[in-house]
């Protein structure tokens, strides 16, 4: 806590003009920690301890068909997580805001569970169920289950990494709902004359957009990078092919590495502009003293 | 979870809305058009969702960690076994290692969040704060095996920073408890940056100067204001943290292996099937003691998130 009293001292009034050497210290030591590991394993990357600089794993990786192939693989599965978490948080979170109010705490208990249950946890309980299939042989569930873990697009996967997403997808949503006054909208536009169908995606979805977005994309973010549950459950998307070949490629796995992290930067940067505008000019108006 | 003290009033009200004719309060049409309308249609696709992709597998973990199969029958049973089992000798000190790197990392990232949060604060730049703020949602959301490859490639045996500082003679090593400490602070700091500054704005400017026209040092006002009022969002990011910790198996599993005992890294183990005959549920068993370690360190936070919003709401 010494830190905490040091630093406090340069934003008291009285002191305001003093240089705020103490925060600074502390931002550049931060600093440093976040962005050695960034630099050296880009270095790690391109220094070849034989052959000096070189952007052989870069190639290699631009190469590399099971790259392609598992990286696609990610974000199709990121893709049908997002369109499923929003077919089914979108409806069911306006409905309830608007006319089932009671039903609104065991949504929001229901959305947050699976922060309790860690996904190793989660997965465990998935594979027992999967590993039901041989008893099901000859009824029709046979099938689905043949379905669900189709190793091109297993649509497990999908389900699985949907419940991880409900937390993100119900703050963002609950945050969104709560920042318009939705009742009011919807009415104006209903004695306006406007269908359900148009109220929806012409009122209620352009307001909720920030908090669509930025669910989306945590959910996006946390897919591409999931490892836990496709490894257990024996597929092969951007990260455990990444642990795969780092087994005999070292190189190659740490740039894909410093891919993945470019492309959740590249994400949360699509995010800041596209949700940004709208609740960056309210926040900005509600506290004008930060 | 939040919810534990009004879960049988709320359970009551699934049920009534599941009933074919919803309470009249909550279906009357302000529009005034038609017939009453039903609204429960549009929140049964959830509710379906919810029942057979989280409660179907969550109920199985639970039952089956309570079943044994009989290796020489195949008939299964009812049993504790694996439960014992999964709380003893190399599983419980899988158990005990994930709690105390989960408490440590948690304590770290809390209090160096805080500091660093409330440095950023101090700077007193916009543009700082907001670079901070979006570099921190970067790394917060670089976890798992990314991580864990950045960290190889820094620190481990032939890593860039090991090289350079010659760490191999201090005896350094990565792939070890401090190791992973260390990996883990990477994706918790930033977290609890973001989690903890919203908070952090909360301590008016006004309270420091009531504090100081009142004669008290920093230290003190720190101590018997800021601190206190604090106290709740810190727990409760101290709890996050620990729960990210503790479910978080990627980056130890690419980084360590099983050099580090850890309970996710057994159950993954475990599900592989690497237990012996008649073990087959153990995995299960473990899951569930982590389910319910994670739900008493969740409660803990209840009744302060009520005092927090009082003062930060």
């Amino acid at each position: 806590m010494a830190g905490l009293t040091a630093v406090s001292r340069t934003a008291v009034p009285r002191t305001a003009r003093k240089r705020p050497y103490g925060s600074i210290l502390v931002l550049l030591l931060a600093a440093l920690y976040f962005l050695v590991p960034v630099a050296a394993s880009l270095w790690f990357t391109v220094d070849d301890p034989a052959k000096g600089l070189t952007f052989g794993a870069y190639a290699k990786g631009l190469r590399d068909d099971g790259m392609a192939t598992s990286l696609g693989l990610s974000v199709r599965l990121g893709l049908a997580t997002v369109a499923l978490g929003l077919a089914l948080m979108v409806p069911t979170m306006v409905v309830v805001t608007l006319r089932l109010p009671r039903l609104r705490r065991v949504v929001e208990v229901l959305c947050m569970v699976p922060l309790i249950v860690p996904p190793i946890a989660l997965v465990a309980g998935v594979s027992t169920v999967l590993s039901w299939e041989d008893d099901l042989r000859t009824t029709p569930l046979w099938g689905t289950f043949q379905a669900l873990h189709d190793k091109s697009f297993p649509l497990v996967l999908v389900l699985v990494y949907t419940v991880m997403s409900l937390p993100f997808l119900y703050r963002s949503l609950d945050g969104g709902l709560r920042a318009v006054d939705l009742k009011t909208l919807v009415e104006a536009s209903r004695s306006l004359g406007a269908t359900r169908r148009t109220t929806l995606c012409r009122v209620v979805v352009p307001n909720l957009r920030p908090a669509i977005v930025s669910g989306s994309v945590l959910s996006l973010a946390m897919v591409l990078g999931e490892f836990t549950v496709a490894n257990v459950l024996g597929f092969e998307p951007f990260s455990v092919w990444m642990v795969h070949v780092g087994e005999y490629e070292a190189q190659l796995s740490v740039a894909a590495a410093m891919l993945s992290l470019l492309i959740t930067w590249g994400l949360l940067l699509l995010l800041t502009n596209l949700a940004g505008g709208r609740t960056r000019a309210r926040a900005d108006r509600r506290k004008p003293t930060v | 979870m939040a919810v534990t003290s009004q879960a049988p009033a709320r359970d009551g009200a699934t049920a009534t809305e599941e009933q074919p004719q919803p309470a009249p309060s909550v279906t009357r049409r302000r529009a005034g058009r038609g017939a009453p309308r039903r609204h429960w249609p549009a929140v049964v696709p959830f509710f379906a969702f919810m029942a057979v992709c989280f409660g179907l597998p969550a109920c199985t973990l639970a039952y089956n960690a309570f079943t044994v199969i009989d290796p020489a029958t195949g008939a299964s049973h009812y049993s504790i076994d694996n439960v014992r089992h999964s709380l003893t000798g190399a599983y419980a000190t899988g158990l005990a290692g994930s709690v105390k790197l989960s408490l440590l990392s948690a304590v770290l990232a809390t209090v160096l969040g805080t500091v660093i949060a409330q440095a950023l604060l101090g700077a007193r730049s916009g543009a700082l704060r907001k670079a901070v703020v979006s570099a921190s949602g970067v790394f917060a959301n670089f976890s798992g095996a990314p991580l864990a490859f950045a960290f190889i490639a820094t620190l481990g045996t032939t890593g860039t920073v090991t090289r350079l500082l010659h760490l191999k003679s201090t005896g350094f090593s990565l792939y070890t408890f401090t190791g992973l400490v260390l990996a883990y602070l990477y994706f918790m700091v930033p977290l609890m940056v973001v989690t903890i500054l919203p908070a952090l704005d909360g301590i008016r400017a006004q309270w420091r100067e009531a504090a100081a026209s009142c004669g008290a040092t920093k230290a003190q006002f720190w101590r018997h204001v800021g601190l206190p009022v604090l106290m709740p969002s810190l727990l409760g990011g101290a709890v996050l943290m620990f729960g990210t910790a503790f479910a978080s198996h990627a980056t130890a599993a690419v980084m360590t292996g099983s050099s580090v005992p850890l309970i996710t890294i057994q159950i993954a183990n475990a599900l592989s099937g690497n237990v012996l005959v008649g073990q087959e549920n153990l995995a299960l068993a473990m899951s569930l003691n982590m389910v319910v370690i994670a739900l008493l360190v969740m409660a803990v936070q209840i009744p302060l998130q009520r005092r927090s919003n009082r003062w930060l709401g």
